[in-house]
């Protein structure tokens, strides 16, 4: 019989099983009895998880705040754009493009993979810096980061297009493709999250100066964590510009901070589930908002919310979430298989 | 054009505006290590309550009609109200919670209020005319200087000495220094907690009004969005400058205002609009070199 430990162990790679089950089992749903509008919802919630649990990757593990992550959602978004856009569009719209980019038109998945790639990269360059700091500093040098992108990316005309929307990108991110990268993200983060790395990078969160003493490089592993989630932030700002087909530096910007921060707060920032659980509890929300405001007719009454009342009472129920579970809704609690009925009866004597 | 004059007038002012802006962050901070993302919400609220609530281009002003001696204590009023309400209905119910968690909840009630005044005012920005005398230069020094920007750099000086003074003299400011300081050891000696948050809300909220009313007089622009950009030189500004140290922020915000102005006349042409990203790149190297700010207070020590 193994220990409890290794069990636990075992028990914690469960995790992604039990949250792409949910998933698959959420998109299966959709497909079968949904229409084609929540077809699309939900492929949009798809990619909000990839975004959000690559977000967790670093925030999550570090327990630093970064705003800075729709910066590399930006840089997957638009280098996605430049490798599969077709070579007469780009000599159109973005004429300063190197010419090896000009010619490019490569299929999306290598596109994709090359954009989270460089993603990943511009973090490791970015980190190498900002992740000297640390605390407050730190959060505030990742909002610098943010809007140095925001800024070269609205004014760079002849390779962003400037504020004027490059269109034209191949919607080929369905609820399928979007899952597949949502399960890989899951995947992804569990590895790092129960790796040496991730373990360590841990240990700083809860107290750094305890961590320090152990011996363990607090800035090698948040700039590892970073890079991590670097690549799937820059992956999910690729899928999100191939699920719309048009890209904007401002849909970069500090809406879709606050809301990818809200939704890891709301599940809770110290564990991947709550990182999930917290999309997609927000993304029902939200979409239930949506449909009330385009109005719902219950027996005789037509009852329809003001339009804005969406955003408003998203905050608030936001505000309310954190006033009243500041930990999140799993307060930091893993979603897992139950243990086996052996060790059951061990389950009275501890607590978590 | 470019005298030196001319960019010291230019920088002064946008510098004092950043600072009053960062002032009323550093305040909060200080007190209770709240991020407060909602302050230059406050900014836009201000500015909105200037004007009678429709979603037509040209605004009709409605506080903004008063005359200045009675507009400005009215405004600043509801500055410190809108702060005071919001403290007492969101963050009074998370002393307990991580920064983090209120930071957030920060951010969330500067998304209810931004779409609050959306769905009240409409989206398009406004044309807004108040006091448009005040944009009409003076020759100072040998430069042309809007009579506004003397009022803000005047107005900033008053400000600052106001606070200090404040903070210096009065029973208020000696809590509210001890409570910047160590405020759980300050509540054990007897520092009114409730009395000394309300009260940098308040001024902190004062200071947004203060900010909303330069604005309006110098862009003749209500945005919705207006705050968003000044709130985040303004935070950056609280760091550099010092978590926790109000003359910090003062000098920070002149420092970011200064070097804004200089890039903006000494940067080579083609590269201008990418002004700010040179600003906020200097900013990230002024973090790595100084972590702890410019200006450390003596609460921010490391404790091994």
């Amino acid at each position: 019989m193994m220990g409890k430990h290794a069990q636990n162990r075992l028990l914690a790679y469960s995790t992604p099983i039990v949250l792409i089950g949910l998933l698959v089992l959420m998109a299966g749903m959709v497909s079968l009895f949904g229409d084609k509008a929540l077809a699309r919802t939900m492929a949009e919630t798809l990619v909000r998880v990839v975004l959000v649990v690559g977000l967790w990757i670093f925030v999550g593990n570090s327990g630093v705040v970064s705003f800075g992550h729709a910066g590399y959602m930006a840089i997957g978004a638009y280098c996605s754009a430049w490798l599969t856009l077709k070579p007469q569009m780009k000599s159109m719209f973005l004429p300063d493009l190197p010419q090896w980019l000009a010619q490019a038109e490569w299929p999306v998945l290598p596109a994709a993979i090359v954009s989270g790639l460089l993603a990943a990269l511009v973090a490791l360059i970015s980190g190498a810096a900002i992740l000297r700091l640390s605390g407050i500093a730190a959060s505030i040098a990742t909002f610098a980061f943010l809007a140095i992108v925001n800024t070269v990316y609205s004014n760079w005309e002849g390779v962003t297009g400037a504020t004027s929307s490059v269109v034209g990108l191949a919607r080929y991110v369905d609820q399928w493709v979007a899952l597949a990268w949502a399960a890989a993200a899951i995947i992804a983060a569990n590895l790092y999250a129960n790796s040496a790395s991730g373990l360590a990078l841990r240990a700083t969160r809860e107290d750094d100066v305890a961590a320090s003493a152990c011996g363990i490089d607090m800035y090698r592993h948040r700039l590892i964590a970073l890079v991590v989630s670097g690549f799937f932030t820059g992956v999910s700002g690729a899928l999100l510009g191939h699920s719309i087909g048009v890209l904007n530096p401002d849909s970069f910007y500090l809406n879709i901070t606050f809301i990818s921060l809200a939704m890891l707060v709301v599940g809770g920032i110290a564990s991947l589930s709550g990182a999930v659980i917290g999309v997609l509890s927000l993304s029902v929300l939200i979409e239930a908002l949506v449909r009330l405001e385009q109005g719902v007719t219950v027996g005789a009454t037509a009852f329809a919310l003001p339009s804005g009342a969406q955003e408003i009472l998203i905050g608030i129920v936001m505000i309310l979430i954190l006033v009243l579970r500041p930990s999140g809704l799993l307060a930091g609690k893993e979603l897992r298989l139950p243990r086996r009925s052996e060790t059951r009866q061990s389950k009275n004597t501890q607590t978590n | 054009m470019n005298s030196a004059a001319q960019l010291f007038f230019d920088a002064a002012s946008l510098g004092g505006i950043y600072a009053m802006a960062a002032l009323g962050i550093a305040l909060i901070f200080g007190v209770m290590n709240l991020v407060n993302f909602a302050h230059g919400e406050y900014i836009a609220f201000c500015v909105f309550a200037l004007i009678v609530p429709s979603t037509d281009a040209v605004a009709v002003l409605f506080l903004g009609k008063a005359p200045a001696f009675v507009l400005i204590p009215v405004l600043l009023a509801v500055g410190a109200g809108a702060a005071v309400a919001s403290e007492y209905i969101v963050f009074r119910h998370m002393r307990r919670a991580t920064p983090v968690a209120m930071m957030i909840s920060s951010f969330a009630l500067g998304f209810v209020i931004q779409n609050s005044l959306l769905a009240i005012y409409g989206g398009r920005p406004k044309a807004i005319s108040l006091w448009p005398d005040l944009n009409t230069p003076v020759a100072v020094a040998g430069a042309h200087v809007p009579l506004l920007q003397l009022i803000v750099i005047l107005s900033t000086v008053v400000v600052v000495c106001a606070l200090a003074l404040l903070l210096k003299k009065t029973r208020l400011g000696l809590e509210m220094r001890a409570a910047a300081e160590n405020f759980t050891m300050a509540r054990l000696l007897g520092v009114r907690a409730n009395v000394v948050i309300t009260g940098a809300f308040a001024l902190s909220g004062a200071l947004a009004a203060a900010v909303a009313l330069i604005l309006a007089t110098q862009t003749g622009v209500a945005d919705v969005r207006m705050g968003g950009q000044i709130m985040l030189v303004a935070f950056i500004a609280t760091v550099i400058g010092g978590l926790g140290s109000l003359p910090g922020a003062v000098a920070a915000g002149f420092l970011i205002g200064a070097t804004s102005i200089v890039l903006q006349a000494f940067l080579p042409l083609e590269v201008r609009p990418f002004r700010d990203a040179f600003l906020y790149t200097l900013v990230i190297v002024c973090l790595l070199l100084r972590p702890q700010g410019l200006f450390v207070p003596s609460s921010a020590k490391p404790r091994i």
